[in-house]
């Protein structure tokens, strides 16, 4: 999906920020909170996964992406999973934390039966044996699709179109791009692939080589 | 969502509703706030960027166990007893004097959870995720990292499952360190690749 959560390479974001050596995992207790529900909400609550929760994340508009900051942002695709797994009302929790804040705002009634996807898992995680040998083997120049699929996928548009190397081959996953639907696991062999930075950005880039791992179907013989 | 809400409406903080939601699904038995803290606590003070740091010294000071993290770095990131989610495969690449790799996930913030704990601020900020694969020289000299000219770049965009950890250079002078003495000096930044490991 061509959505706000493909940023590689986009312009606008100001400088780096410097790391601070200290810094806590969560800057405020809420973070917290926010991360252990959108663990819990991705899988045992609403019935989803985790490229579920990816692909509710690159939904959100963009001030739910961007404003709420990080955890905010994993907050809110929860909020996304389980509405649409009707664990809750749309509005729900806007209600609620008006009556926290003081408001008499009236609550919509939970749903009456929850609405998971019908899915289940063939194994846990996302590492799949893949029976068919590897298309590619290291070395080989392969081109990345350029194809801008309208639902979840893992193939960014930065690299779309490019030709890159092959440099090494990892062990099978289930893709991503229908298991985020419900749609199956597909498992298939997932290679990393090497592009030299002046064929992703232009003879003026600066000079380094940047790695990515693609699936079997986002590539093609180049 | 609150962008879902009237115009005009105030705009409730994400801490707000955090609350709200963790009432709601607490009323009605979906989550234990109990097991929610000791979710919590265990990436406040367990699984953090202490682990990766125990597996760089170890890589330091044990040439065999180096070998093996290179070869197979899930495997050799077990036997010091680390894994769980975000773990699943954990490739281990060497920075020199003439290669830097550091990481990224550009589209979201993936990061090897096991041995670094939650990702920090810098690795989920836009600016990092979007510049990093296009002017890494440039941001990582923003971010405190100068790099020679002739030394070679390569990032590592996370986009599947395949988790990258960077195995940092041992600065010069720490060659009579023990590995206990060494762990305290490697930084999570280091092992990201966005900074080196600094004599003490």
């Amino acid at each position: 999906m061509d959505g706000i959560a493909d940023m590689g390479g986009t312009e606008g974001w100001g400088t780096a920020t410097a790391p601070r050596r200290d810094e806590p995992p969560f800057a405020e207790p809420w973070e917290g909170r926010a991360f252990a529900m959108t663990v819990l909400s991705m899988g045992r609550i609403s019935g989803r996964n985790l490229d579920a929760f990816r692909h509710a994340l690159e939904r959100l508009p963009r001030v739910a992406y961007l404003d709420d900051g990080y955890y905010g942002r994993w907050l809110n695709a929860a909020e996304l999973m389980l509405t649409e797994s009707a664990i809750l009302a749309p509005g729900a929790v806007d209600a609620r934390a008006r009556n926290l804040q003081g408001g008499h705002v009236e609550e919509p009634p939970a749903p009456a039966e929850p609405a998971k996807p019908d899915y289940t898992p063939t194994g846990p995680g996302s590492l799949r044996e893949v029976p068919e040998p590897p298309r590619f083997a290291p070395g080989d120049r392969v081109r990345a699709k350029d194809m801008s699929p309208a639902g979840h996928t893992r193939l960014p548009r930065y690299v779309r179109g490019h030709v890159g190397t092959v440099e090494a081959v990892q062990p099978g996953h289930l893709l991503p791009d229908t298991h985020a639907h419900f749609e199956g696991e597909n498992p298939q062999h997932v290679f990393t692939v090497a592009f030299d930075s002046h064929d992703l950005w232009g003879p003026d880039a600066e000079s380094f080589s940047l790695t990515i791992e693609l699936f079997d179907s986002y590539l093609e013989p180049a | 969502m609150t962008t879902s809400a009237d115009p005009g409406t105030e705009r409730l903080s994400p801490a707000l509703r955090t609350e709200a939601l963790e009432q709601l699904l607490t009323e009605r038995g979906l989550v234990d706030p109990k097991v929610m803290d000791g979710f919590i606590a265990n990436y406040e003070t367990k699984v953090g960027p202490l682990n990766g740091a125990k597996v760089v010294a170890k890589a330091w000071t044990d040439p065999e166990y180096r070998a093996r993290l290179l070869a197979d770095g899930t495997a050799a990131v077990k036997e010091l007893g680390f894994g769980g989610p975000q773990g699943e495969h954990i490739v281990v690449v060497e920075n020199t004097p003439q290669r830097h790799n550091v990481t990224v996930c550009t589209l979201c913030s993936c990061y090897p959870w096991p041995v670094l704990g939650l990702p920090p601020s810098w690795y989920k900020d836009p600016a990092y995720r979007a510049r990093v694969v296009r002017e890494p020289r440039a941001v990582l000299a923003e971010m405190g990292l100068e790099l020679a000219d002739d030394v070679e770049i390569v990032v590592r965009d996370s986009s599947s499952e395949v988790r990258w950890l960077v195995l940092p250079e041992r600065p010069a002078g720490t060659e009579d360190l023990s590995e206990e003495e060494l762990v305290p000096l490697i930084t999570r930044d280091a092992l990201v690749g966005v900074a080196k490991v600094a004599a003490p």
